[in-house]
């Protein structure tokens, strides 16, 4: 079948892709997405986060066919081309990556979040995050990220 | 068909160089080089590689822990639309098996016989990962199903047991033996004993197992893959595929985390032999599912232990038998025993001493190299025995293990000599004086065991405190010869000196290519500096495991820059037009080349010119010796690492559920390289022993893995890790670079037995078995 949709503000056409094809599949392979992460592929470790109409989602758990006219924005699509979101700046600032695999699908739920909630509490961003599986960090950088990025979103 | 070139053609996102950012030395915390790529999703895992016309390899794997073979049927597969090659054992090119430390026990393929759940049978190449599926589903194998040898105790003491495999059921027996404990035993006022488990813990890391070989023109095969050691994959990869080293180029792509289990080969041999099979790329991804079965294990671990004491809780003796399971192979069983035999008491000092410990063959899942192997499983039994020792003699946990802590000077149990600071029971005293957490909130049910899915206003929870010390073996021991390779190359370019490092040593996440780039800057006084991805085209750098890169890889960084750095004198010396040994002692410093007594000599840019200086070296550690076979005696380990943990939990004790309020660390590292990083390696052991202690294994029930998924095999979530406190103390290793000490595994150790002593401190339970599950706390099981 054939699929198209918008990803990170450009409009995308998959030509004979297989009907059990996820959108995962679909970003990694067919379209040279590959920064969402392909880590249990059956929506445990959140790796493959990104938004679907404003709507963070594990792209794993949706079909290919599901985004037909649809909008998505992955990790590749945060930064304003060399100038990361405050959110990847905190990330990276904060020792929050270790090997990174985690790291696509945390930034866009960290992204999400405090696009929600303008400072939120400890207890809200374990919340939010309760997601996504980080193997390497125990998570304490993480929060120490998400703190900062909150806290210069809410001061600029 | 992709075949271009003898190098062969490139895939889109091959790893190339990436230039460290920032001006950090050592001591600092620059950014990470890799960071930026990480967090815009640009970094190129052994998983998001591509080449135009390659094709997707799938495997195979038996569901059977122990089978007989009879046929194997590939003609339907074969015939399958899309399919490119179906291969069985008949067609590895060379040898049949590989296997870590020599023993070469493991089939490539399986012929004749299966021994563990998920052994491979065969590989398909096709040109979607579905078609390969669907393919392997039609390839017909007829079993003669056989009943598994799942039992380590009969494997390691009953003649009778039928054989797993043909090298015998018992892989490694090394005993320890100090004084006399039979003469000891009369002499004991107290005496304690325990009988304690280890479930089996998966490494877990999020990046399955990937890769990508591109047939290459001169027979050979480019490999893009993501594992720990290259070298050593090399060694085993190139006889199996009946191909010499030099036709073999490896390329180290992302790594996403490894922790032990990128130690063995997992598809490597495979995707190559179908490339090498189809001519064509072959790129092979593994799910989940299969990870589970793609990788070894933690040993699990069963241990008797006896300890006799003085009343005033001074040890006499310890009597200890520690049964390892490691599976059908080798792999790193021989290590994991050598580990456990050696450090079997821990950091304490017992005059007389008896240990056994065997490692086993058996039909089980296969079980290696995993964050603090071998130590791991024993610093829980040694640790609930500190504590039950101090509950019999009256003591509080503290004072029991200060009493007998080993300190510089002292002996292990193998007799050798700790050389360099061991201040543990100045440690046990910081960690228990940390600020304790506040009380319970129950008013915010997320504050309470189990979270927001509690069903209780708090009334059964209690909570306990529990300390933890661990003793981890740094580097490769037991007579190894363990070293590293660095090439570093100093030139100008663009008006400015770059320095350019190059090592073979595994990124795996822990942070070693920010360091490297600290090194340089700190031997060479330069700024920049650009890390060349891994590859086998510079020397072997050794395993990323045993806490040692930053140590062995940190050293062959350090001593190459120590060698362009005198070439830099020499070539300052010529410039100036005068001998070396008239500009005192030099040093390069800011861009300088500055001379002690006559300050700044030349700019490093003006004294390079058009020159390139490139070096190239190896960092061997001090010499260790193995164990003697019957004693155990030798001078096995080149360092020695602590960590001291105190865990505060809730436990309710009606439904069984545990939350871990903080965990505070006290570590010595002997030197901080890098705060960040190292930060991050206590925390993120600290979490992997959290998951030891309170949810993770993997699920065995006659021999077939009953959880292979992240549904089912918990990993600890942000919601279970507590906040943490940490103490870093720096008493410098003096034979060490920089005086440092390895600091990933300590962690791993101690957090486990700290967060167990404290549910038993909550509940009053005897909690013999990690991890603890909620009908051990209600006492439902």
């Amino acid at each position: 079948m054939r699929v198209t949709f918008t990803v990170n503000g450009r409009r995308e056409t998959a030509d004979d892709v297989w009907e059990g094809e996820s959108l995962l599949y679909v970003l990694r392979e067919r379209v040279g997405l590959p920064g969402s992460k392909n880590a249990c592929e059956q929506g445990e470790c959140g790796s493959c986060t990104v938004y679907l109409d404003g709507t963070p989602v594990c792209a794993c758990l949706v079909a290919a066919g599901q985004v037909e006219g649809r909008e998505v924005r992955t990790v590749e699509g945060l930064a304003d081309g060399d100038r990361l979101d405050p959110v990847q700046e905190a990330f990276v600032e904060c020792g929050a990556v270790q090997c990174g695999f985690c790291t696509p699908g945390l930034v866009v739920q960290a992204h999400d979040l405090i696009e929600r909630v303008a400072e939120p509490s400890d207890a809200e961003i374990r919340e939010a995050l309760a997601g996504n599986l980080c193997r390497c960090t125990g998570y304490e950088k993480i929060l120490d990220a998400v703190r900062l990025a909150a806290a210069r979103k809410a001061a600029s | 068909m992709t075949r271009t070139g003898s190098g062969s053609a490139t895939p889109v996102r091959a790893p190339r160089d990436i230039a460290a950012p920032g001006t950090g030395g050592v001591g600092d915390s620059p950014l990470r080089p890799d960071g930026t790529l990480k967090v815009k999703g640009e970094f190129a895992y052994s998983s998001d590689l591509w080449i135009d016309g390659m094709l997707w390899g799938a495997t195979l794997r038996s569901p059977h822990p122990r089978a007989k073979i009879v046929s194997i049927d590939v003609s339907a597969a074969l015939a399958h639309p899309g399919v490119s090659a179906v291969l069985t054992h008949e067609d590895v090119p060379g040898r049949k098996h590989f296997g870590l430390d020599h023993t070469w026990d493991q089939p490539v393929l399986a012929a004749g016989e299966v021994r563990h759940q998920g052994e491979p049978i065969a590989l398909v190449a096709a040109d979607h990962p579905e078609t390969a599926r669907r393919a392997m589903e039609k390839i017909r194998i007829e079993y003669e199903v056989l009943e598994p040898l799942t039992d380590a105790r009969r494997a390691a003491f009953d003649p009778a047991y039928p054989q797993v495999q043909p090298r015998g059921n018992l892989a490694r027996h090394q005993p320890v033996r100090v004084g006399d404990v039979e003469a000891a035993k009369a002499r004991a006022e107290v005496v304690v004993s325990g009988e304690y488990r280890v479930g089996i813990q998966d490494q877990a890391f999020l990046g399955p197992e990937s890769g990508l070989a591109v047939p290459a023109e001169d027979g050979g095969v480019d490999l893009y893959v993501a594992t720990q050691w290259m070298h050593n994959d090399l060694k085993q990869i190139a006889p199996c595929l009946g191909l010499p080293e030099e036709k073999i180029r490896m390329t180290l792509s992302g790594v996403g985390g490894a922790f032990g289990g990128r130690e063995d080969l997992s598809m490597q041999i495979h995707a190559a032999m179908l490339a090498l099979h189809t001519g064509r790329p072959v790129k092979i991804v593994y799910n989940r599912y299969e990870s589970f079965f793609g990788h070894v294990h933690r040993h699990p671990a069963e241990m008797r232990y006896e300890y006799g004491a003085t009343k005033d809780g001074r040890i006499l003796y310890a009597d200890v038998e520690i049964l390892l399971d490691g599976g059908a192979y080798t792999s790193a069983t021989m290590n994991v025993v050598g580990n456990a035999a050696s450090l079997g008491v821990g950091p304490y000092v017992i005059p007389n001493i008896k240990i056994d410990a065997y490692g086993v063959y058996t039909n089980n899942p296969p079980c290696g190299a995993m964050r603090g192997f071998g130590a791991v499983q024993a610093c829980f039994a040694y640790e609930s025995m500190m504590d039950k020792l101090a509950e019999a003699c009256g003591l509080d946990p503290v004072t029991v293990r200060q009493v007998n802590a080993a300190s510089q000077g002292s002996e292990l149990a193998t007799g050798q000599v700790i050389w360099a600071p061991l201040p543990m029971a100045e440690m046990l005293r910081q960690a228990r004086e940390l600020p304790m957490p506040p009380p319970l909130d129950a008013s915010d049910i997320r504050n309470l065991p189990g979270g927001a899915s509690q069903t209780t206003h708090g009334e059964g929870v209690r909570r306990g405190v529990g300390y933890g010390v661990g003793l981890k073996n740094i580097c490769f021991s037991e007579g190894y010869d363990d070293y590293s390779t660095a090439r570093v190359r100093l030139e100008v370019i663009g008006g400015e000196a770059v320095a350019l490092v190059h090592t073979a040593a595994a990124e795996v996440g822990q942070g070693l290519v920010t360091l490297e780039a600290q090194i340089a800057r700190t031997e060479l006084g330069v700024e920049r500096v650009v890390i060349h991805p891994a590859d086998n085209q510079v020397g072997d750098a050794g395993s990323s495991s045993a806490s040692r890169q930053s140590y062995m890889t940190g050293g062959a960084v350090m001593t190459a820059c120590q060698a362009v750095r005198e070439g830099v004198f020499a070539l300052a010396a010529a410039r100036l037009d005068r001998p070396l040994d008239t500009l005192g002692d030099l040093s390069l410093v800011g861009g300088k080349v500055v001379s002690e007594s006559a300050g700044v000599l030349a700019a490093i840019e003006d004294v390079l010119g058009d020159a390139v200086i490139e070096e190239t070296r190896e960092y061997h550690h001090e010499p260790t010796t193995g164990m003697d076979p019957v004693t155990g005696r030798g001078d096995s380990h080149t360092q020695l690492a602590l960590c001291v943990h105190r865990a505060v939990v809730d436990v309710d004790v009606e439904l069984g559920l545990v939350k871990v309020v903080e965990l505070a660390a006290v570590q010595d590292v002997g030197k901080i390289l890098n705060r960040l990083s190292l930060e991050g390696q206590i925390h993120g052991g600290t979490a992997q022993g959290l998951g030891l202690a309170v949810m993770e294994e993997i699920v065995v029930s006659d021999g077939k893995v009953r959880n292979p998924s992240f549904t089912d095999y918990l990993i600890p979530t942000i919601l279970d890790m507590p906040p943490m406190r940490l103490e870093i103390l720096e008493n410098a290793d003096p034979r060490a670079p920089y005086g440092l000490r390895g600091a990933g595994e300590p962690p791993t150790l101690s957090s486990t037995p700290a967060i167990v002593a404290a549910i038993r401190d909550a509940t009053g339970l005897a909690l013999t078995r990690v991890p603890v599950r909620p009908e051990h706390i209600t006492g439902s099981s």
